[in-house]
């Protein structure tokens, strides 16, 4: 008895690496290189580890984005993924996550059957974290995001997860088939392996819109409900003081003295 | 699509509860939907929308903060926040009373429900968002105080730009962009908490309570709540804090938040912390502030040892006075600060600690 785990995934820049032109006021994107989301490599370790316990899971990785998305997909295989699929199409192009919910959702309908699915909760480019649950809800899956614990039922009928809220957590209680959006608190993704890397099995399928099957109306840059309307950098804060003195003492005593003229403490 | 506009009216408050009682973050939007309410025309009006089970008393404090409407949908079976009956409940009165714009907190239920409202209603949700426009003049001006927009370039009679501006952070809070929803209605923004400002409460205000009929069954809900578990660790409120004192890569270990734990309990603060320190294990995510972490702005934020990564300045910038201390000169966080001091955090952070009480003396003797 096979069964298939999806993984939601995306590929994008590495945001700590971003720096601004000074003069410009734009991105400096040249030479930022382009990374597994972090939250999604939880998602796939969370399903290699199903996959580890069980010998008939399969896990699939499910991106859209440009041919390059394939370099994310080797990763995902090196570690240990069956297959990856990448949705590349101009015609989904600058989606927002209503259209790339339409334009996965039909993906993973085009995929047919399988038995869970796992996302990131977000992607550090956008920080959205709304793919997942529109996915989900165009599937018409049960969800539970912000998953920090992750256990199967023998049966692997029921899931059981810890939810994190902000002052603790919620025990919930699924069915399979549900779509899970993971955090880095749920694992420790591992790394690619020898096996993985050179392992020729593995198949890498590029579908383009018309693979899937969507409604062109529900896709792309001019279906999405959502437009960018301008884009900016925020404007440097003023630098300030730098208070100068010779011992920690005075350095303290000279701060505490501003604060006080400012009547802040 | 074919959506006449005219029919969606007023704005709405997903007035987010737990346990019966209203989250911070409620009052705020309730405060910014009333701005905004107005932005668009006198009998505009901002509505909480409660939902849940025997929470008839939250309505008061909702009006108090300046709601003009409630509406309560009210079920034993919305009694727990399950996505399924929530995203229900939530639509349906979307549909029946269309609202024009609706808003939600960013929090972890909020960030849960609202993708999947607005997918349910296949209309448009702008993530986190920081600052929210109707009025065309008030966007341009926050632009042009804020944001490095050349603001010659926006028209002003754009008719695509008439609705709501949502403004937020993007690529690590390295890049801003304002999204709008042109097409569809409602327009639906989550807003990050902390951000927007409560209004004076008005003691003994009240309006006008429309109760929803609620169509959420059992069957309805296919996750089952089995318990709701309330961390023994520490409520961390950063959000609320007038004084923040944070600790960064500079303090070199775990350890070193004990010096900025008694600093905090010395100024009557909360601890916070760069996402370093909680990537490496030193402190829980909840103390962390910054583009992945909390967005604060208090009265005051002491940074000791932090260098002022892009993530991390987006998440605190807008605090009133900011005071870091760093032993490199070169470290960015000084482009941010007020007062910046070069030096050993654990030689200066002690003597802040104390002087700390010495204080007015020290300022009526320097005067």
């Amino acid at each position: 008895m096979a069964f298939k785990v999806l993984v939601c995934a995306k590929q994008v820049p590495d945001t700590n690496e971003i720096k601004i032109n000074p003069e410009t006021g734009t991105l400096i994107r040249d030479g930022v290189p382009s990374i597994l989301n972090p939250d999604d490599a939880n998602a796939l370790e969370e399903a290699l580890k199903l996959k580890d316990k069980y010998e008939d899971v399969t896990v699939h990785v499910v991106t859209m984005g440009p041919p390059q998305a394939e370099t994310m997909i080797f990763e995902c295989l090196a570690m240990g993924a069956d297959e990856g699929i990448i949705v590349s199409d101009r015609a989904v192009g600058g989606s927002d996550t209503w259209a790339t919910s339409n334009a996965i959702s039909a993906a993973i309908k085009k995929f047919g059957d399988y038995d869970m699915i796992f996302a990131g909760r977000q992607a550090i480019d956008g920080d959205t974290a709304q793919v997942g649950p529109q996915i989900a809800e165009k599937l018409n899956l049960p969800q539970v995001t912000y998953v920090e614990e992750f256990d199967i039922s023998e049966d692997r009928k029921e899931v059981t997860v810890k939810r994190q809220l902000e002052d603790g957590y919620e025990l919930i209680k699924v069915a399979t088939p549900c779509m899970l959006t993971c955090i880095k608190e749920l694992n420790q993704p591992r790394y690619m392996n020898m096996k993985g890397i050179f392992n020729k099995n593995k198949d890498i399928k590029i579908w383009n819109a018309a693979d899937i099957e969507v409604d062109l109306a529900t896709v792309g840059l001019k279906a999405s409900p959502t437009n960018v309307y301008k884009s900016f950098t925020p404007k440097p804060k003023g630098k300030g003081m730098m208070l100068a003195g010779d011992t920690e003492k005075e350095l303290a005593q000279d701060l505490l003295i501003r604060l006080k003229k400012k009547h802040v403490i | 699509m074919a959506v006449n506009f005219a029919d969606y009216k007023n704005i709405w408050v997903y007035a987010e509860q737990r346990n019966g009682k209203l989250m911070n973050v409620a009052l705020e939007l309730i405060g910014e939907g009333h701005k905004l309410s107005r932005e668009i025309s006198a009998d505009t009006k901002v509505c909480a929308v409660l939902v849940g089970n025997e929470i008839d008393h939250l309505a008061a404090e909702c009006f108090e903060y300046g709601a003009d409407a409630v509406y309560m949908i009210q079920d034993p079976v919305l009694a727990q926040y399950t996505t399924d009956g929530y995203t229900k409940a939530l639509f349906d009165a979307i549909e029946e009373y269309k609202p024009e714009i609706v808003m939600y907190g960013a929090t972890h239920i909020g960030r849960d429900l609202a993708p999947r409202v607005a997918a349910r209603c296949n209309t448009g949700l702008t993530a986190d968002c920081t600052h929210l426009d109707i009025d065309m003049d008030g966007y341009i001006q926050f632009a042009e105080e804020n944001t490095t927009l050349d603001t010659s370039k926006v028209k002003k009679d754009d008719p695509k730009a008439q609705g709501l501006k949502m403004t937020r952070p993007a690529f690590g809070g390295n890049l801003m962009a304002t999204i709008i929803c042109p097409n569809t209605r409602p327009q639906m923004s989550t807003v990050r908490p902390g951000v927007m400002s409560k209004r004076e409460r008005e003691v003994g205000a009240t309006g006008e309570i429309i109760n929803v009929k609620v169509n959420v069954t059992d069957a309805d809900i296919r996750t089952k709540v089995v318990e709701v578990v309330k961390s023994a660790k520490e409520l961390v409120s950063l959000t609320d804090a007038e004084i923040i004192c944070s600790g960064g890569r500079g303090l070199g270990g775990p350890e070193g938040f004990e010096l900025i734990k008694e600093f905090a309990d010395k100024v009557g603060g909360v601890v916070g912390s760069s996402r370093a320190c909680v990537d490496n294990g030193w402190i829980d995510h909840s103390h962390q502030v910054g583009q992945t972490g909390t967005t604060v702005k208090p009265k005051i934020y002491f940074a000791c040892g932090i260098s002022g990564a892009i993530q991390h300045l987006a998440g605190m910038q807008t605090s009133d006075i900011i005071v870091a201390i760093n032993k490199d000169p070169d470290a960015p966080i000084f482009e941010v600060a007020d007062y910046g001091i070069v030096g050993d955090l654990y030689k200066v952070v002690p003597q802040i600690i104390a002087e700390w009480d010495n204080a007015e003396a020290l300022a009526d003797a320097a005067k």
